[in-house]
C-alpha cells in the first residue's frame, strides 16, 4: 500500500478531509455552545475564547452549565476540568502516532492544545495511510481548519440563538456524538475495539454510583479490562 | 455574575483543562511507544471517549435529555445502517441519523 505524502497533496487532504463533514460538524455543534454561552451571561469575546482555549466540548457545557446554575467558582472549574480528564490519555496515545521524532517541548505543547476528540479520532483513521513524516502537517492543518469553523460556529450561535424550530437545534446537537459513534466504529485493534464497548457498558454505572469522577473511572475500569481481554486469542478472533 | 468573575470561569476552565494536555505531553515523552504501558493509556482513552458518547447519546444532561431515550436509540440505529449501507459513508450515517432524530421529534413531540 503506498502511503500519501508531499506537503501541497497533504495540505490539501487535511482542508478537505475537515470541510467534507468535521468542520460541519463542529460549526453546529459550537453553535449550540455559543447560545448556551450567550444564556449563560458570557460576552461574546469569552465564548469563542472558551472554544479556542479550553477546546472540549463536554468540558465548555460544564462550565456554561454550572455557571447559569450559579455555581462556586472553584467548583465551576473543577467540573469543566474533570470533563476534560480524557485528554490527558489522548495525548499520550496521540502523539507517538504522529511522530517518533524528537519534538521540541513547546511544539508538543501546540500539539496538544489542538488535540480534540474529531482531531484525534479522525487522524488516527487516516494516519495509516498518510507517510510518516508529513502527518504532523495532516494534524496541524486538519486541527486549525476545525478549530476555525469551531470559533465562527460559537459566534453564530451566539448571536442566532433563538430562531431555530426545536426539533431542528436537537438534531444539530444530536450530530456531534452521532459522528464520534461512527468514527470509532472503525477501529481496528482488538484491545481497543473491546475498551470501547466497556467503556459503554462501564458508564451508566459509574455515572449512578460516581458522578463527577465517572468518565475518570469508565476510562480506568473499561480500558484495563479492554487491555487485559485484547490480549486474549478468543477475543482477538472475536473483535 | 460580574463580567471579571466571567473571566476568571473561562480562563480557570482553560488553564485546568490544559493541566490535563500538560500532564500527557510531560507522561509521552517518559514512555515507550510500543512497549506495553502505552498500550493500556491508548485503551484507557478509547474506554473514556466510548463512555463519553455513551454518555451524550444514552444519558445527556444536554436539551437532547428532552428526546425520548426511545427516539434516540432509533435514530443512532437509523445512523449505523445508512453508514454501512453506504459503504461507511460517514456524511451518510450522521445526515440520516441527525434527520431522522429531528423528524421523529417534530411528529411524537
Amino acid at each position: 500500500m503506498t502511503q500519501l505524502s508531499g506537503t501541497g497533496r497533504i495540505f490539501q487532504k487535511a482542508i478537505v478531509d475537515s470541510l467534507s463533514l468535521p468542520a460541519f460538524i463542529l460549526l453546529t455543534t459550537m453553535m449550540g455552545f455559543g447560545s448556551l454561552a450567550r444564556s449563560a451571561g458570557f460576552s461574546p469575546e469569552m465564548s469563542a475564547l472558551a472554544t479556542a482555549l479550553i477546546w472540549g466540548l463536554p468540558g465548555q457545557l460544564a462550565m456554561v452549565e454550572l455557571t447559569t446554575t450559579g455555581q462556586a467558582l472553584f467548583a465551576i472549574i473543577f467540573a469543566c476540568s474533570l470533563a476534560n480528564a480524557r485528554f490527558f490519555p489522548m495525548v499520550v496515545s496521540f502523539i507517538p502516532s504522529m511522530t517518533r521524532d524528537k519534538t521540541s517541548f513547546f511544539k508538543l505543547i501546540v500539539f496538544a492544545q489542538l488535540l480534540s476528540i474529531n482531531s484525534w479520532a479522525m487522524c488516527m483513521r487516516q494516519f495509516p495511510d498518510i507517510a510518516a513524516e508529513f502527518r504532523k502537517l495532516y494534524f496541524v492543518v486538519f486541527a486549525t481548519s476545525i478549530m476555525s469553523a469551531a470559533i465562527i460556529g460559537t459566534l453564530i450561535g451566539y448571536y442566532i440563538s433563538a430562531i431555530l424550530p426545536d426539533a431542528l437545534l436537537l438534531g444539530l446537537i444530536f450530530l456531534s456524538p452521532l459522528f464520534f459513534a461512527l468514527v470509532l466504529s472503525a477501529v481496528a485493534r482488538a484491545g481497543e475495539r473491546a475498551s470501547l464497548i466497556l467503556g459503554c457498558a462501564v458508564v451508566p454505572l459509574a455515572h449512578l454510583y460516581f458522578p463527577g469522577v465517572d468518565l475518570l473511572i469508565t476510562g480506568l475500569t473499561g480500558g484495563s479490562l479492554g487491555y487485559l481481554l485484547g490480549r486474549t486469542s478468543a477475543v482477538q478472533r472475536l473483535l | 455574575m460580574s463580567n471579571e468573575t466571567l473571566w476568571l470561569i473561562v480562563l480557570g476552565c482553560a488553564a485546568a483543562t490544559f493541566i490535563w494536555r500538560l500532564l500527557g505531553v510531560v507522561v509521552v515523552k517518559k514512555i515507550n511507544p510500543d512497549g506495553a504501558l502505552f498500550e493500556w493509556v491508548t485503551c484507557v482513552s478509547y474506554a473514556m471517549v466510548a463512555g463519553l458518547i455513551f454518555r451524550m447519546i444514552i444519558m445527556p444532561e444536554s436539551r437532547l435529555a428532552e428526546v425520548s431515550l426511545l427516539v434516540r436509540c432509533a435514530a443512532v440505529a437509523i445512523a449505523f445502517a445508512a453508514y454501512f449501507g453506504f459503504r461507511r459513508m460517514l456524511l451518510a450515517g450522521v445526515l440520516a441519523g441527525s434527520v431522522s432524530l429531528s423528524v421523529m421529534v417534530s411528529w411524537f413531540g
